[in-house]
């Protein structure tokens, strides 16, 4: 029988895809149809975000190296999560840059149906990664502060559950609004 | 299992010592309390709901009526149907799923008993945030659907709206979180021997109600905040005027909205499939039929929600793929009506008020059904869409169906609930006043459709027989209306002054029945060997044990 934390988590997130197929799938309805004023592909930058997107792919590497140390060192654990947490955070940095970029020229969420769906997409993603950093400066907190059974395996692994859902939710939508707009 | 409560523990809920004191109850976790609360919540916003239906009954009690303006009118019919669905039947639903998911597999509590409370919680102040529209500003007016860009700011400025788009998601989220409880439990507490194909059918159908919840809401959450982004950042998603299409909202809202029917009828199916044998001494006909029809309803009902948009003009595939899942869908509710009859078949049956609502529940569940099949056939949709027979329609599976079968479960558990019975006396008369109430004020209104009466609008013109069908509707309405005051009534009295229940009042065979009534605070002493689907049966009769059936191992 699956541990039950575990199993609230990926419910959750079977919940969470859902929403984000909607989101996703209303850019694309929008994106399909023709475009007035600028597009994403006038205003994007794929090698910024693309970089960017890398430290967010590889974070996926390294929360995964946080788990298997979890019984070996709880240094290595925490060295591991840190690691972790700056990759999201540069993730998220990148994002606020590329957001600042475009309300400077005057791309905003109510100027097209084009920056309603992507600010709208981006900006929840955004949120998500947000929740997953504090999700992960607890496992951090317990890691470094918790007794010595802390974090427990479901919860570092319920914590990763979701990283990685979150990585994955900008594979889909780095394909469909980057890839997609330059290739 | 005698009759006679068992020593030491209290007979009414009102002694038991650990929920003595409101913040015994505002900080629960444990989730009899927590589902008795849902239970409370939901029968006061039931009042709001009720007086709202009695206020649009007198509006159209005559033709061309102004007692209310049809601004107001608006307001109210809006309020009412998003009342009914998300304050009422939902969380009686996942209030009885969660005061009852652990009593009957024989769990001390459902798996995570603080989420429940936060479940609670968000649902209860989402509800009064909607309530709060009404002194923040004018309550929402574009119906429960809320159809943009109706329900955009250039048509509702008022920002009633967004109280109702707040509101559902929180009441959302709540429901959400409930549903990740309602899986997990079923599937990591249940006691040794209980396995999954000895469950009971309540358990299963709000297991799969779960599932439900846990896929539509999540279309309903982005539907809304696409709309707050509308509204509040001056966005474009629904704004047929620059580019947005009204058509995303309809399909995402009834993406969620066809399940949403669904989530409002399965766990009526378990309680239903739990009072029907219990009344009639037989055990239920077909348990593996009805417990794997729900599934069949469970993946087919994300599959017809383009049936609400046949007037949309969405064009020939679609019509086709959708009536045909809609007609599909049938199948399997029509086997479990057949399973119900035939438990009910050959049985010695009491009519106790339970199983009167259970008996009313399937005939009118029936009706409500057949109308909704020929919905699905896309001429006759065309013809009858928007009129009073839809309205008619899924009052009868909503009200006749889901209220009934809702009534049916309070009167089967309020005396496991509270130590006391309901009084039957006064259950009796409610019941016919219900039933005579319903079908007057329901029945009319598939006429009314067939003459062409648009529903949602505020008044109607005088044509001949409409006025004399709406004033006998709204007269039935007063009947009915009246029956829920003594339903109240009886909620109420029979606290005080209803017969002392005992552990088994109703010679029930599920686990839930093997502790006292109310229940201890840690639910079982001793939780009684589980060999078959009927623990307490094999209980009682230790020469008699059911036989062994498929798919359960008499080893386990």
């Amino acid at each position: 029988m699956m541990n039950k934390n575990k199993m609230a988590m990926v419910l959750f997130i079977a919940s969470e895809a859902i929403f984000f197929s909607m989101l996703v799938a209303a850019y694309v309805y929008f994106h399909i149809g023709p475009q007035q004023g600028p597009g994403a592909a006038d205003v994007l930058n794929p090698y910024k975000t693309g970089f960017y997107s890398v430290c967010l792919f590889s974070s996926s590497y390294t929360i995964w190296r946080a788990g298997c140390n979890r019984l070996a060192s709880r240094r290595r654990t925490a060295g591991w999560l840190v690691a972790t947490i700056i990759l999201g955070m540069a993730f998220l940095f990148g994002e606020a840059r590329e957001w600042d970029d475009m309300i400077h020229r005057n791309v905003t969420i109510s100027r097209d149906l084009f920056g309603t769906s992507f600010f709208t997409l981006t900006g929840f993603h955004g949120l998500h990664v947000t929740v997953g950093l504090i999700m992960l400066g607890t496992l951090l907190g317990m890691t470094l502060l918790g007794r010595s059974d802390e974090p427990r395996w479901d919860a570092m692994e319920s914590v990763s559950l979701y990283w990685h859902f979150v990585d994955a939710v900008w594979v889909v939508i780095f394909t469909v609004v980057y890839l997609w707009a330059f290739l | 299992m005698s009759k006679h409560p068992s020593a030491a523990s209290p007979s009414s809920i009102r002694e038991v010592e650990e929920y003595q004191g409101l913040l015994s109850w505002v900080s629960s976790v444990d989730h009899k309390q927590i589902g008795i609360l849902y239970l409370l919540a939901s029968l006061f916003f039931f009042l709001f709901g009720l007086s709202e239906a009695a206020s649009m009954r007198i509006q159209l009690a005559r033709p061309e009526n102004h007692f209310l303006s049809p601004e107001q009118y608006n307001q109210i019919f809006t309020m009412h149907g998003t009342t009914m669905i998300f304050l009422v039947v939902m969380p009686i639903m996942i209030g009885l799923s969660m005061y009852f998911i652990p009593l009957m597999i024989g769990a001390r509590d459902v798996a995570f008993p603080r989420l429940n409370a936060f479940g609670f919680w968000i649902f209860f102040f989402g509800g009064l945030l909607l309530y709060f529209s009404f002194i923040g500003g004018g309550a929402p007016v574009a119906g429960w659907f809320g159809y943009a860009p109706l329900s955009e700011k250039a048509y509702s400025f008022s920002p009633g709206q967004d109280y109702w788009a707040v509101a559902l998601l929180l009441t959302g989220t709540g429901s959400i979180a409930s549903a990740v409880n309602i899986i997990v439990t079923t599937f990591t507490m249940r006691a040794p021997g209980m396995s999954i194909w000895r469950t009971p059918l309540f358990v299963w159908m709000t297991m799969i109600n779960g599932f439900l919840l846990l896929f539509a809401i999540p279309a309903l959450n982005a539907a809304l905040v696409m709309l707050l982004v509308d509204r509040n950042l001056n966005g474009f998603f629904f704004q047929t005027s620059h580019g947005g299409s009204a058509l995303l909202w309809q399909h995402y809202f009834w993406f969620f909205g066809h399940p949403e029917v669904y989530i409002m009828i399965l766990p009526v199916f378990g309680i239903i499939s739990e009072v029907i044998p219990v009344f009639c001494r037989k055990t239920i006909y077909g348990y593996g039929f009805l417990a794997a029809s729900t599934v069949a309803i469970g993946f087919l009902s994300f599959a017809v929600w383009a049936h609400h948009m046949f007037a949309t003009g969405i064009g020939f595939p679609m019509y086709y793929v959708f009536a045909g899942a809609s007609f599909l869908i049938a199948v399997p509710t029509g086997i479990k009506i057949w399973n119900w009859i035939a438990t009910m078949w050959g049985g010695s049956i009491r009519f106790a008020t339970a199983m009167l609502f259970a008996t009313a529940f399937i005939i009118q569940f029936t009706v409500g059904g057949l109308s909704g099949i020929a919905f699905a056939a896309v001429p006759i949709d065309w013809q009858l869409t928007d009129s009073y027979f839809v309205v008619a329609h899924f009052h009868y599976t909503l009200l006749g169906g889901s209220l009934f079968g809702i009534m049916a479960g309070i009167y089967y558990w309020y005396p496991k609930m509270t130590g006391r019975l309901l009084s039957e006396k006064i259950g009796k008369v409610h019941f016919w006043l219900m039933v005579i109430g319903f079908n007057g004020t329901f029945f009319p209104m598939h006429l009314m459709g067939l003459y062409g009466m648009p529903r949602r609008v505020f008044t109607y013109p005088d044509l001949p027989h409409l006025g004399a069908l709406n004033l006998f509707s709204s007269i039935s309405a007063a009947v009915l209306i009246f029956s829920l005051l003594i339903f109240f009534y009886n909620l109420a009295i029979s606290l005080y002054r209803g017969e002392v229940a005992g552990d088994n009042p109703w010679e029930g065979w599920s686990l839930e029945w093997a502790t006292s009534s109310p229940p201890p605070p840690h639910n079982f002493e001793k939780v009684p060997p589980i060999r078959h689907r009927r623990p307490l049966w094999d209980y009682q009769h230790p020469d008699l044990p059911d036989p062994v059936f498929e798919g359960t191992r008499h080893d386990e």
